[in-house]
């Protein structure tokens, strides 16, 4: 049967007039803006070289956010994603050091994420502790972790210069992993049930669970699916720097990787939030970390640009959002 | 979802058989007893209406015949065979539908995606979902109801209120249905809107193979639509009978005496 003329004509709207009401538009627009004052004001933040600098700030970010914007979407969020992201090379080290090979060790150590990300959920949806509170637990728990097993030292990344290469060490190489991974996660939430029941629940936990959705999966899934993303973050950081360092990442790579979903149009109350939107998000805080370095910006200065600079972010992109939506709440 | 309304009988199915029964059914939500030993059964065919005042337990005994809530005793027999049903899921799976009092729609997803939630069209060979064809299903579902929903695309929570609850009955309807279950289905439905309710049920009726269990606030309604009516009091069955061999007055008389005894007790 042919479909019915309403839906045609709603597929080519959806073509033509796309971009206006494209979710992304306005944060993609800003970051247009933000590249072309720096590269007015710097002459040269467009080059080569920058541009490597650029994707390697986005790249973490860009990969946290995945995790982080399902647990937003379904109103949960992990706190301790930072912690697991600096836990997992350490891993990764000491499975080498005790006779694995790289690869296999990499497997494990993502294989224990995920069983963190396992617990987490689990204490979170049994034990009814909100997520927030649960992972600000974990989030002391797995630093005290990393400290002990580490003793505080940095180590170097087991393996070859090939296979570094591959994880993180060749310029490119994160961005890569980190498009890869945008791609396959925004693949998840838009074409997959996993991913329409995560938009579900956290619209409606009620009636997700009135349709036969197992809240309660879909909630501690997406708790693995983030710890296990953090942690390949961490990994391919390490082999990017060359170290494992116990005190990378913490709060602060958590919390670029929600803002980066914020700033990207992931409500904070749940129900809604796109993958895209967080790389988009992601881009925009690399350009404004990368060209305020090139401006040479005082240290201390530096952390409260980069606070206003969200702020300022996020508001723009709530009110386009509103007005492109007509909505006026 | 084949249309279900004018569609074909199927051949092992004859009106008249039972379709779902539930013998003293207590549920208890820690010191409260919604439920208190009810039984019911409806045949395919029929329509049994639940009548009862607010808080009365008649969304819990619904919602215990969908496998949401699990009955604290009592048995289930779904067409004849004895069944515990364990998720909403289990229910579904031997036909049971709901139009749930809430709705249970997802405000911030779209009409379609509302009308599919949980059993999702997908495409091979990776298993991934089929909007186009949900889009297209969804929107003629609605077309055959006729109750005008201006995109099935727009979200649900832009629409009125008797537009979500016509969502809601043309997903629970489309579904193939035996045996389905409305929650005041027309609670927030002009005048129009009810009456094409009222004539997709009557539809389903004619059809001689669905078994229909309807709550409702309007009595005079009620009898008009339902074979038989139950009343539903704290918990408990106070009166059951052919719609034919009862009259609103009589349903009100009961009402008022057991408010009256209340008030002096
Ligand atoms: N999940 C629950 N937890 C605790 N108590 C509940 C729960 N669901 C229902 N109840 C209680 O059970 C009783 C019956 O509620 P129910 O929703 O079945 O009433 P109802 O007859 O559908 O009322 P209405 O006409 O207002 O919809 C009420 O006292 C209600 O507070
Ligand atoms: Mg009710």
């Amino acid at each position: 049967m042919a479909p019915p003329a309403s839906v045609r004509r709603s597929g080519v709207r959806h073509a033509l007039g796309g971009f206006l009401v494209w979710r992304e538009a306005s944060v993609i627009l800003v970051a247009v803006l933000l590249v072309v004052y720096f590269e007015l004001t710097n002459g040269n933040f467009l080059t080569g070289d920058n541009i490597v600098t650029v994707s390697q700030f986005v790249a973490a970010p860009a990969i946290i956010a995945c995790g982080e914007i399902m647990l937003l979407i379904c109103k949960e969020i992990d706190l301790s994603a930072g912690q697991t992201f600096a836990l997992a090379p350490f891993l990764v080290y000491f499975g080498a050091k005790f006779g694995l090979p790289v690869i296999p060790a990499i497997v494990v150590a993502l294989g224990i994420c995920a069983a963190i990300g396992l617990a987490i959920g689990l204490i979170t949806v049994l034990l009814g502790v909100p997520s927030f509170v649960t992972t600000l637990g974990t989030y002391f728990l797995i630093t005290g972790v990393t400290l002990t097993i580490s003793r505080g030292f940095p180590a170097t990344p087991p393996g070859g210069s090939f296979l570094a290469g591959i994880m993180g060490a060749y310029g490119y190489s994160e961005i890569i992993w980190a498009l890869v991974i945008v791609a396959l996660m925004h693949i998840v939430l838009r074409h997959t049930r996993w991913g329409l029941h995560t938009s579900a629940v956290g619209g409606n936990e009620i009636a997700a669970a009135e349709a036969g959705i197992n809240v309660r999966r879909i909630k501690v899934g997406n708790f693995i699916i983030t710890a296990v993303l953090a942690g390949f973050t961490g990994i391919i950081e390490a082999y990017r720097v060359g170290s494992n360092d116990p005190l990378a990442g913490g709060s602060t790579i958590m919390f670029l990787g929600v803002a980066s979903g914020v700033i990207g149009g992931t409500a904070l109350t749940g129900g809604s939030g796109t993958i895209i939107g967080g790389l988009i998000g992601a881009i925009v805080l690399g350009v404004l970390q990368d060209g305020f370095t090139l401006q040479g910006i005082n240290a201390f200065l530096f952390d409260g640009i980069i606070g206003a600079a969200i702020l300022i972010a996020m508001i723009a992109n709530i009110r386009l959002a509103r007005w492109q939506r007509g909505v006026s709440r | 979802m084949s249309a279900a309304a004018g569609g074909s009988i199927a051949p092992d199915v004859q009106s008249g058989a039972e379709a779902i029964r539930a013998e003293k059914i207590v549920k208890r939500f820690g010191s409260i007893t919604a439920l208190n030993g009810v039984s019911i059964h409806v045949k395919r065919g029929e329509i049994l209406g639940i009548l009862g005042d607010n808080g009365a337990g008649k969304s819990t005994l619904i919602k215990i015949l969908t496998g949401f809530h699990q009955p604290t005793s009592g048995r289930l027999f779904v067409h004849g065979n004895e069944v515990s049903l364990a998720s909403v899921d289990h229910a579904r799976s031997l036909g049971i539908e709901c139009v749930y009092q809430d709705l249970a729609l997802i405000n911030t997803l779209s009409v379609y995606h509302n009308m599919f939630l949980n059993r999702e069209l997908r495409r091979p060979p990776f298993g991934l979902l089929d909007h186009g064809e949900m889009r297209r299903r969804a929107s003629e579902a609605l077309d055959d109801i006729g109750v005008g929903v201006p995109n099935v695309e727009a979200e649900v929570a832009r629409l009125s209120g008797g537009q979500r609850q016509a969502i809601a009955v043309a997903r629970a309807v489309y579904s193939n249905a035996r045996i389905l279950l409305l929650d005041e289905p027309l609670a927030a439905m002009g005048a129009r809107e009810a009456g094409l309710i009222i004539d997709l049920i009557e539809r389903l009726r004619a059809r001689g193979d669905i078994a229909i269990i309807m709550i409702a606030h309007n009595y005079a309604q009620t009898l008009d639509i339902c074979d038989r009516v139950v009343l539903v009091q704290h918990g408990e069955i106070t009166f059951e009978s052919h719609s034919a061999e009862t009259s609103v007055e009589e349903l009100l008389e009961i009402v008022r005496r057991e408010y009256r005894a209340a008030r002096r007790a």
